[in-house]
C-alpha cells in the first residue's frame, strides 16, 4: 500500500490538470514531459511529497521533492542557517542535528523520510536568550576558531552527553570523530563536553 | 541527484511488491550509503521505497538464538546491553565502524548492503566493472592501496567496507530475506560473494528481495576481540581488521573463530587458520604460525602489497588481545 503522501500528491496532481490518464503516467514520463517543458507544474505535482515535521518544537507542513535533504529545507526554506552544510556526504558533520532525540547527518537524511519527526537544529537549544549549558562550555573554553563546524559540534556534543558516551576524554574524542574541525579546536572541545557533562546541569 | 518518485509503504509485503515490479527500485532505510552514491549519480534508482516504517527494528534472544531485525540501528544493537554482555564482538565491530550519527541512521540490512569505497567505484569519470560493467577495473593498475588481497580477480579488486559483516561472518549469522515467493535463510559466508566476472553483484540477494532480520547463534566464546587498523584512530575505512572469538579451556583454545575485514569482496572468514587454533595453547609461536597459514594465497596489487605484512601481523596482535597475553 502506498502512503498517504502518494494518493495525496497524485489527487492534487489530478485538480490542477483533471487528466484521468495521468495517474498511470511513470515518472519518466513525467520527467520527460518537465524536460520538454510541456507543462512543469505537471511534473512537479506528482513527484512532490506532503510531509509534516516538528521543528525546533513548531509542527509545519511542506510539499517536498523528494531530493530535498534535511539540511537543505532548513537552510534553505526555513532559513535555519545555524546548521551548516560542510562536505554534504555524511563525512564531516557539520550538518549534525536531532532527529526524534538522536543525532544524525541531516545532509544524508532525506526531508520527506522525517515526517512526523522531531527535528532540534542549534537554534532550537538555547532558553531564549539563556545559552544551552553545552553552548555556554563552549564560549568558556574557547571550543572554536572559525566556527563554521561548531552548531554540528554542539548538536553532536550534547548528544554524547545525553547518549552516556562522554565519561573519560578518550570516550569523548571516539564518540566526537563523526565532528571534523579543520582549525583544530579538538582540545578545548573536549575541555568544553567535560565541563559541561561535569557541571551538573541538564544536558 | 536525479529525480525519482518516493514511496513509503507500510507492510513488508506491499514493499516486496513495489521492488518486484520495478526492477529500478531501490530499498531505502538509513540511506547513509544510498544518498551518498546517489547524490555523486553512481547509483540512479527511479524509485526509492523507504522501509524505515516497517516493523522491523525489534532485537530478541530466543532459545539462545539473537534476532536482530533488518532495520535495527548499527547504534540500537551495538549498545544493546544483551548484545554487549553475550555477542561483545558485534559490539565491538560496529562501534568501530563510521561515526556516532551514521551508526544512528545506518541500519542491519543496510550495512549488509553497504558498497565498496574503491575510489573508481565512486568516480563516474573512471572505469569500474561494479558500476559499469564491461568499462575494466581502474585499480587493477591504479590506485589501489585500500584493496583486496584475496579472492581478486582480473575484473575487480575491490574490499567489502563493512566492519560488521566481519563480526557477523565470525559468528555464523544467518540473513533471512523475504521475496514474493516466501522466505530464504542465507548463511552469512554465502550472502557476500567474490566478484569473479560479476562484480557489480556486492551479494547473492535477488532484487525482488527484503532483508528482515539476521540470526546469530549463541556460542560461549570466552575470549572475543575486534582490531580494526585504519589511517587515523577514528572514523575510518580498514585498512584492515580481525575479528577473532576463542572458547578456552585454561590455556588450551578449544573453539576458534577468526575472520578479516578489509581484505576481499567479502567478510573473509579464516577457516583453515580456525582448525590450526583449535586443540593448540595460547601461545604467541602458535598465532604466528597460524597467521601464516591464514595469509595462503594472498596477493597484493602494488599499493596494497603492505597488507602481506600487516594482514598477519594484525591477525597475532588480535589473538594476543583476545586471549590476554
Amino acid at each position: 500500500m502506498e502512503n498517504n503522501e502518494n494518493h495525496n500528491s497524485r489527487r492534487d496532481f489530478l485538480k490542477k490538470t483533471g487528466l484521468v490518464t495521468a495517474v498511470a503516467l511513470t515518472p519518466p514520463i513525467a520527467r520527460s514531459a518537465a524536460d520538454k517543458k510541456y507543462d512543469e507544474r505537471f511534473a512537479e505535482a506528482i513527484e512532490n511529497v506532503s510531509c509534516t515535521i516538528e521543528i525546533n518544537g513548531k509542527s509545519q507542513s511542506f510539499k517536498l521533492d523528494p531530493r530535498v535533504t534535511l539540511l537543505d529545507l532548513l537552510r534553505e526554506r526555513l532559513a535555519l542557517t545555524g546548521t551548516k552544510k560542510g562536505c554534504d556526504y555524511g563525512q564531516c558533520g557539520a550538518c549534525t542535528v536531532h532527529v526524534d532525540g538522536v543525532r544524525v547527518n541531516s545532509c544524508l537524511t532525506l526531508a520527506v523520510m522525517t515526517d512526523g519527526k522531531k527535528v532540534t537544529t542549534i537554534e532550537g537549544l538555547a532558553d531564549g536568550e539563556q545559552l544551552h549549558p553545552m553552548q555556554a562550555a563552549f564560549i568558556k573554553h574557547d571550543g572554536f576558531q572559525c566556527g563554521y563546524c561548531t552548531p554540528g559540534q554542539i548538536m553532536s556534543a550534547v548528544a554524547c552527553v545525553r547518549e552516556g558516551h562522554a565519561d573519560s576524554d578518550d570516550e569523548i574524542r571516539e564518540y566526537m570523530s563523526g565532528n571534523i574541525c579543520r582549525c583544530g579546536a579538538y582540545p578545548n572541545i573536549v575541555a568544553a563536553i567535560r565541563e559541561a557533562k561535569m557541571g551538573g546541569q541538564t544536558i | 541527484m536525479k529525480q525519482f518518485q518516493y514511496m513509503r509503504p507500510s507492510a513488508q509485503q506491499a514493499a516486496i511488491a513495489a521492488i518486484a515490479k520495478d526492477t529500478t527500485a531501490k530499498f531505502i532505510a538509513g540511506g547513509s550509503n544510498l544518498l551518498d552514491l546517489m547524490k555523486r549519480n553512481v547509483m540512479q534508482p527511479e524509485r526509492l521505497i523507504d522501509i524505515t516504517r516497517l516493523p522491523l527494528k525489534d532485537i530478541t534472544e530466543n532459545n539462545n538464538i539473537l534476532k536482530i531485525g533488518a532495520l535495527a540501528l548499527n547504534s540500537s544493537v551495538a549498545d544493546n546491553p544483551m548484545v554487549v554482555e553475550k555477542y561483545p564482538l558485534l559490539s565491538q565491530a560496529l562501534n568501530a565502524g563510521a561515526s556516532a550519527q551514521l551508526r544512528n541512521m545506518a541500519t542491519v540490512g543496510g550495512n549488509l548492503m553497504q558498497r565498496t569505497r574503491c575510489p573508481y567505484f565512486y568516480d563516474t569519470a573512471m572505469p569500474c566493472n561494479k558500476r559499469n560493467p564491461g568499462s575494466g577495473c581502474g585499480a587493477l593498475k591504479g590506485y589501489n592501496r585500500m584493496h583486496a588481497i584475496f579472492g581478486a580477480s582480473q575484473h575487480c579488486i575491490a574490499v567489502n567496507p563493512s566492519d560488521m559483516n566481519v563480526a557477523l561472518v565470525a559468528l555464523d549469522a544467518v540473513v533471512h530475506v523475504a521475496g514474493p515467493k516466501g522466505l530464504r535463510m542465507v548463511p552469512i559466508q554465502d550472502f557476500h560473494r567474490l566478484p569473479g566476472d560479476q562484480p557489480e553483484n556486492d551479494t547473492t540477494l535477488h532484487k525482488n528481495e527484503l532483508i528482515t532480520e539476521v540470526t546469530i547463534p549463541y556460542h560461549p566464546f570466552s575470549h572475543v576481540h575486534y582490531l580494526k587498523i585504519r589511517d587515523r584512530a577514528s572514523y575510518a575505512f580498514a585498512l584492515v581488521s580481525v575479528a577473532v572469538a576463542l572458547q578456552l579451556d585454561g590455556k588450551k583454545i578449544i573453539q576458534a573463530r577468526l575472520a578479516m575485514g578489509g581484505v576481499a569482496h567479502k567478510p573473509w572468514r579464516l577457516s583453515a587458520a580456525e582448525q590450526a587454533l583449535i586443540g593448540n595453547p595460547v601461545a604467541l609461536e602458535t598465532f604466528e604460525r597460524v597467521a601464516a597459514i591464514a595469509m595462503q594465497g594472498a596477493k597484493g596489487y602494488g599499493d596494497n602489497d603492505f597488507k602481506l605484512e600487516l594482514g598477519p601481523k594484525s591477525i597475532v596482535e588480535a589473538l594476543r588481545m583476545a586471549s590476554g597475553i
